[in-house]
């Protein structure tokens, strides 16, 4: 269905005439091996705790803290938008918010280690308007020693 | 748009020194935005590791994300090689196990318009139990009001512009939560059928909105909505209450 060709319309064209940002420059960071590396999730699905702010569209309300411990049943969403499944994250949080499997990778061996603290964007914004947050959150990642981000749309 | 945002913020993180990876489900917008890695999967908005309640499947597209970690160089943009799975043959139709009273509904009476949303609420609730105790969770709570608030709060919009129940948001996110609400409420309940299948977004959205009368109070906000000058609510209206797939239902 996230094949383009197969959307049905408006939805299609919507998203084919999104307007992109550009970049002209080709950030690539190297390090260890991925059984060495420490790894956090960075959602874009407007998650949150429960007992947190749901998303607005102030400027600067851009990302929630979302701790290692938190438990499925108090994660919610509130993004914007209603052009995706919900139904998926009703049933299973790790569809989204795959922190159990990233555990399991790490007890397997696949991974180091699973950050102290994960986050989450809204993503229905223009992301030029994130880039201050996500540049702060780069630094809270390395206050974290981590060394592998997995961004995860919705 | 979510795949546009991982994009930008691939870019911004990764400058400030953090390697990252990302799943991708719209293609040509990674293609556009060339983050450092992606891996592009075939799977619903909304579903980026491609089946809910799999662990195996899971895994795996995880796992080959996180694998572009050791590329050598990039940017990389690699596709996973399989669709979602479903969990049961494909002849086999969903059917909701809500059996909904049907009346028919004359759309001009609002008051008879929110007597059948409340019927059709109470009708869900024992589904609904059932499901937050299968699952032992909900995803109802994002606007902070009871069910029967919520029922109130968005019957109201079918023929006034209610007070907002909250101070610290706008009426119009008062609004856009209580329907998130609304519709995991009906989602979890239909959900919820005894045995090993899980339905598909479609069916479950085919459901909704061709069959409940939640959508047809929804239509009604809808065109409420589009009647207001508020930029917010206009957007509510356009865009945000109904899916596009589904607006012209």
């Amino acid at each position: 269905m996230a094949r383009l060709e197969k959307m049905p319309e408006p939805q299609r064209s919507h998203i084919a005439n999104t307007r992109l940002p550009a970049f002209d420059t080709y950030p690539w960071v190297d390090g260890p091996a991925l059984n060495m590396r420490r790894i956090a999730i960075v959602s874009t699905a407007g998650l949150h705790r429960r007992d947190d702010r749901p998303f607005t569209f102030e400027p600067g309300d851009n990302y929630r803290i979302i701790p290692g411990d938190t438990a499925a049943n108090d994660l919610i969403m509130s993004h914007v938008s209603t052009n995706f499944d919900r139904s998926g994250f009703q049933q299973d949080w790790n569809i989204v918010f795959p922190l159990d499997r990233l555990h399991e990778l790490c007890d397997e061996g696949h991974i180091g280690s699973v950050a102290r603290f994960h986050y989450s964007f809204m993503g229905a914004m223009d992301p030029k308007d994130l880039e201050q947050s996500a540049r702060k959150l780069a630094g809270l990642l390395k206050d974290d020693t981590v060394d592998g981000a997995l961004l995860v749309p919705v | 748009m979510c795949t546009r945002a991982v994009g930008g913020l691939a870019h911004y993180i990764e400058e400030e020194g953090v390697a990252t990876t990302q799943i991708s489900l719209i293609r040509p917008h990674t293609e556009a935005i060339k983050p450092p890695r992606a891996l592009w999967v075939p799977f619903d908005l909304g579903r980026p590791l491609g089946v809910p309640n799999d662990a195996g499947f899971q895994k795996r597209v995880l796992l080959s994300a996180l694998k572009l970690l050791e590329e050598p160089s990039g940017p990389v943009i690699t596709d996973f090689p399989d669709d979602a799975p479903v969990s049961r043959q494909a002849d086999v139709v969903w059917a909701c196990p809500v059996n909904l009273a049907r009346k028919k509904i004359d759309l001009s009476d609002a008051d008879a318009m929110r007597a059948a949303f409340k019927k059709e609420m109470v009708e869900l609730r024992t589904w609904y139990d059932l499901a937050v105790k299968k699952q032992q969770r909900t995803t109802m709570g994002v606007s902070g009001l009871e069910l029967a608030q919520i029922i109130d709060f968005i019957g109201a919009f079918i023929d006034s512009i209610p007070a907002n129940p909250r101070e610290d948001i706008s009426l119009a996110l008062s609004l856009n939560f209580a329907v998130d609400d609304l519709k995991a409420y009906y989602y979890e309940a239909a959900a919820a059928q005894p045995g090993s299948s899980s339905p598909t977004a479609e069916e479950l959205d085919d459901w909704f909105w061709g069959e409940t009368v939640a959508a047809k109070v929804l239509f009604a906000v809808k065109d409420r909505c589009l009647k207001r000058d508020d930029k917010m609510m206009q957007l509510l209206g356009k865009i945000l209450l109904i899916p596009m797939s589904h607006s012209d239902a």
